[in-house]
């Protein structure tokens, strides 16, 4: 009986595991439906016309995450139109960080007049459908017949304090590339970002 | 005169320890190389990140512990080259952190986090331990007694 009780801890323990690692380059995504700043639920599937998505982590309080809040405003300026609208996900716990509340997100967005949608995610939970560790953090999606395709997850380039003489704008990329029909020549990359405040308890 | 020359001391101790230096994987890969036995114990930490700033005091505790012995504890800041005035020497001079302290002066994160660790992910904090026969890096936290042990059971 013991063993049988520890075998199922195990086996538990592993599907746990899974769980909290997210989606890989190639996993087809599950559609999700958050509130945004406007208290409208916004989902994937109103964008009828998109041919992707560019999902953003990203949050209020983050330096890193602040840094690169123009460069997500204007990859959504650019590539709205060609069919890749930014769709931002604050994916912080207001209780553990009460600068990240939903309030403060509205003063944000209207500060900073974003042009894109900016999600609340309670409990975590497309945070870790997606496998999402730190802010900024980019999943790249090509709507495809099965769904829409994680292509890229990672940085946005590799510059955050824009001062590297050898910038890669790694989403930009990735995006031209899928909206020509390939896949993108670097599908993932690594950064230095905060960490994800997590729900006490 | 004695205590005006104790100030002085005190003084010049503290300017000193509240220096940041600038830090080049090259220069560090070249102290390594030249520590002989020396054990190097490297954090990766900023100003921003609460977790890191909460496990700082256990790493001055374990320099202490071992000033004794052929250990080194490094404090290398990620923070923003253009904070290092404003946030990071304030910082180290609030927290009177006497370890010595850098800050990453490397541009491109996609090549600094392969060459520090394959498996890492960027996420902070991340601890090296490292000497000329191993290198162990961990992307988590570390409790004073998991560093202790770590620093111990490292062949």
């Amino acid at each position: 009986m013991k063993t049988l009780i520890l075998m199922a801890f195990m086996l538990f323990s592993v599907v746990t595991f899974a769980q909290t690692e997210g989606y890989k380059v190639g996993d087809v995504v599950k559609d999700f439906s958050l509130k945004n700043v406007n208290n409208k639920n916004v989902s994937l599937a109103d964008y009828k016309d998109a041919k992707g998505y560019i999902v953003v982590f990203t949050c209020n309080t983050c330096p890193v995450a602040k840094a690169y809040q123009n460069r997500v405003a204007a990859l959504n300026a650019t590539y709205t139109v060609k069919g890749y609208p930014v769709i931002a996900i604050n994916p912080n716990d207001a209780e553990a960080v009460p600068d990240e509340s939903f309030e403060k997100m509205q003063a944000l967005a209207s500060e900073k007049k974003f042009n894109f949608p900016y999600l609340l995610d309670p409990d975590h939970v497309v945070t870790k459908q997606f496998g999402a560790t730190r802010t900024p953090h980019v999943f790249i999606l090509n709507k495809t017949d099965k769904g829409n395709v994680v292509e890229y997850i990672g940085a946005i380039d590799n510059d955050p304090e824009e001062a590297n003489n050898t910038k890669v704008d790694y989403v930009k990329n990735a995006v031209n590339e899928l909206s020509l029909g390939k896949k993108p020549v670097i599908s993932s990359t690594k950064a230095v970002g905060c960490s994800i405040k997590w729900k006490k308890g | 005169m004695r205590i005006f020359f104790i100030i002085c001391l005190s003084l010049i101790t503290y300017s000193v320890n509240a220096q940041v230096k600038l830090l080049k994987l090259d220069d560090l890969d070249k102290r390594i190389a030249n520590g002989k036995d020396t054990t190097y114990v490297i954090n990766f930490w900023a100003t921003w990140c609460s977790p890191c700033v909460a496990e700082l005091p256990n790493f001055e505790k374990l320099r202490l512990a071992n000033l004794k012995k052929p250990v080194k504890v490094l404090l290398v800041s990620l923070d923003f080259k253009s904070k290092l005035q404003k946030e990071v020497i304030p910082f180290v001079e609030k927290n009177k952190i006497n370890a010595e302290v850098f800050l990453l002066n490397e541009p491109d994160q996609q090549q600094y986090i392969e060459r520090i660790d394959k498996k890492w992910s960027g996420a902070i904090p991340a601890t090296l331990f490292v000497n000329k026969n191993t290198r162990r890096f961990y992307e988590k936290e570390f409790t004073e007694t998991e560093l202790k042990n770590t620093l111990l059971n490292l062949k």
